[in-house]
């Protein structure tokens, strides 16, 4: 790998992804701020990543769903020396029948997941068109290819964010600089840890390799893995009279 | 923050898959999640557990619910220098190797699969082609960090609680969660082996070639065909290796192409094809004879190259039989025991004899102590196989020898104990039991 993925900001670095990817950007000596609320945990990733070959690796405790995208940010590049990529992974499921009932409960997926997701990407994005080069790599779900009975408000929310980094792909595109949407398939992490799991799940191992590629080329859209490309453009194509019958 | 918790799975199975009670099962990712796992009032019991590698029940625990370790494999600490390692219990040995061959270091030794956790390698106090001269891996712990629902978190050396130590070391998994472990690696000179394969006629010509191998080869080990009787009962191949200082370090590769999908059919494995395969195996690799250069992979980890080969043994699945002998009986029980074995016409295509070295074990349940320990698969016919099983361990008693609790879904407490004398002393956390643990102690 060239110099271009050697400092990275992960948002949300506890996270299964997040934890997998980094390893593989570690093996080239990448640099590393890993963001995420728990301290414990950021300092259990960090001393991995660095065993595994990272040239540094930052604890940066933070709530990045509450933080100051744009202040927070500067500081970090300043505390790595640049921006070469940015991971945003961090995000919640929510309870769809509870945030029904409760509009707040609604409220604060859609600030974790959206609001405060779309000031980091923006903040992100201003960095890279200034310097014209680097990439914003941001997780999202195929639950926001199409809004679904069972979780609409969470699928709202990553549909909301895709637009967003289309955009923003659409923009960096011309100058040199990328912005690439992660369309995650059933993964089995913790987040999704009571769901019952079939064949079509994966391991976060098993997609990582292509997250980390997709620093250097690929997107604006990159389905993991990437059959959920093709069950994407049925379930987006399907027609409201058979979609209507689907419980899912 | 995401704490995880207790999901009933019909997945979770022991490497002989004869058991298949449901497990409640949590896949914890973080140290800090296990002390309300440990307390979690919705199952009665619980058991760490790493890869499932063990062979029967040691490593279910259906009364209550397991703490899945192998999302904990973070490394914490590497001196390339020194060869001190220190990782989460979650990390495989296969995550270790990759890790530290290229920096010329590996595994003080090894079981026959990289696909064991450091924690599971650690509670039973694993053993490899090298124990005499490197003993059994509690040997090279240095220290471990254990969480008991009693005490709370605590560093374990050999020095600053030699009880707790000695009970954790082959301890099961029972005396609390091993959260991470120290380990000392042994140097090596490059990531091959000089292998010479000696094919042997029959059973008695095993001893001296194992005898005479033991100052001059680092790794010792026999595959031995179970099935063949009369004159060239107990024939097999013998082999011997050490380690080549070439600097060439190449990984291990764990994409394998080759991988059972699916159970087999019941009848798969039957005399004849067992027969027909031992007949093969040792034609094959009476032609191999000699001295060749083989990387550690295919040497130590022959059966990981085909991804899921336990399902080979279909639905019911597969017993192993795993015992040593003290030296001043093994060569007469050792013949008893492949006699009754041959006769049973159940024995499988993967035996393996060995000869164990002197060097003491450090864990009151360990298995490894000096003499020879043989290991052989059965497929699990019920009462058939339970019975042999039985007439097994009436020798294995007699020689006053001890059973694997790692490779056991069946033996009985009396058994147990005689394998364990020991085991009166055992600290066990009272917040964790097994399938196993029960069975043996009821």
């Amino acid at each position: 790998m060239t110099d271009r993925s050697q400092h990275i900001v992960i948002l949300g670095a506890a996270s299964a992804i997040a934890e997998a990817t980094a390893r593989i950007w570690a093996q080239s000596g990448a640099s590393f701020v890993l963001v995420a609320r728990d301290t414990s945990r950021l300092e259990a990733i960090a001393a991995n990543l660095k065993t595994r070959g990272a040239k540094e690796a930052v604890a940066w405790p933070l709530d990045c769903a509450t933080a100051d995208a744009s202040a927070e940010l500067d500081k970090m590049i300043a505390a790595l020396g640049g921006l070469d990529v940015l991971l945003l992974a961090y995000g919640d499921l929510g309870d769809q029948a509870e945030m029904e009932r409760n509009p707040e409960a609604a409220a604060k997926l859609i600030q974790t997941n959206f609001t405060s997701a779309a000031a980091w990407c923006l903040a992100a994005t201003a960095v890279l068109e200034k310097q014209r080069e680097g990439a914003l790599i941001v997780i999202g779900s195929v639950a926001g290819d199409r809004g679904r009975r069972s979780n609409f408000i969470y699928g709202a929310t990553k549909g909301g964010l895709a637009r967003l980094v289309e955009g923003a792909a659409h923009k960096l595109a011309p100058i040199g600089a990328r912005a690439v949407l992660i369309q995650p398939g059933f993964i089995d992490t913790p987040m999704t840890a009571q769901i019952k799991k079939g064949p079509l799940w994966a391991k976060p191992e098993q997609i990582a390799p292509a997250i980390a590629a997709s620093a250097q080329n690929g997107g604006p859209i990159i389905y993991v893995p990437g059959f959920w490309r093709l069950i994407m453009l049925v379930i987006r194509n399907l027609p409201t009279f058979v979609f209507n019958k689907l419980n899912i | 923050m995401i704490q995880s918790s207790f999901v009933a799975r019909d997945d979770a199975l022991s490497w002989g898959r004869v058991m298949r009670e449901r497990q409640k099962v949590a896949h914890p990712r973080f140290c800090d999640e296990l002390p309300s796992l440990l307390r979690d009032p919705s199952a009665a019991s619980k058991l760490p557990v790493g890869l499932l590698r063990s062979y029967g029940d040691s490593c279910l625990n259906g009364a209550g619910a397991l703490i899945e370790m192998c999302g904990l494999d973070r490394f914490m600490d590497f001196d390339a220098e020194t060869g001190v390692l220190r990782a989460e219990a979650g990390v495989s040995l296969s995550e270790l190797l990759r890790l530290s061959v290229p920096k010329g270091w590996f595994a003080p030794t090894t079981p026959g699969t990289r696909f064991v956790t450091l924690g599971g390698a650690l509670a039973n106090d694993v053993h490899g082609k090298n124990h005499h001269r490197a003993g059994s891996i509690g040997r090279h712990v240095r220290a471990f960090g254990l969480l008991r629902s009693d005490r709370g978190r605590q560093t374990v050396t050999p020095q600053n609680d030699p009880e707790l130590f000695a009970s954790t070391i082959g301890g099961l998994g029972l005396t609390g969660i091993v959260e991470w472990v120290e380990l000392q690696l042994a140097r090596i000179g490059g990531a091959f082996l000089d292998v010479e394969i000696i094919p042997y006629g029959k059973l008695e010509d095993f001893w001296p070639l194992a005898e005479e191998s033991v100052s001059d080869y680092e790794h010792t080990v026999a595959w031995i065909d179970c099935a063949s009787r009369g004159e060239k009962s107990g024939r097999g191949i013998f082999s011997r290796a050490n380690w080549i200082a070439d600097s060439a370090y190449d990984l291990h590769d764990d994409r394998s192409w080759k991988r059972v999908f699916i159970e087999a059919p019941g009848m798969a494995l039957n005399r004849l094809t067992v027969g027909a395969f031992n007949e093969a195996y040792h034609r094959a690799n009476s032609a191999k004879a000699g001295k060749s250069r083989q990387h550690y992979a295919p040497f130590f980890y022959p059966l990981d190259a085909i991804g899921g080969w336990n399902k080979l043994y279909g639905r019911r699945g597969m017993l192993q039989y795993q015992c040593v002998v003290p030296r001043e009986t093994q060569r007469d029980a050792i013949r008893a025991l492949l006699d009754v074995i041959a006769d049973s016409g159940q024995a499988s295509f993967l035996a393996v004899l060995k000869t164990f070295g002197d060097l003491p074990s450090p864990g009151l349940l360990s298995f490894p102590r000096p003499g020879a320990t043989l290991a052989l698969d059965f497929p699990f016919r019920g009462d058939t196989t339970l019975k042999l099983m039985a007439r097994l361990d009436a020798i294995v008693a007699d020689a006053g020898g001890a059973l694997y609790p790692a490779k056991d879904g069946r033996m009985s407490g009396d058994m147990f104990r005689r394998s364990f004398p020991k085991w009166g002393k055992f600290m066990k956390d009272p917040a964790l039991e097994s399938d196993f643990w029960r069975r043996v102690t009821q």
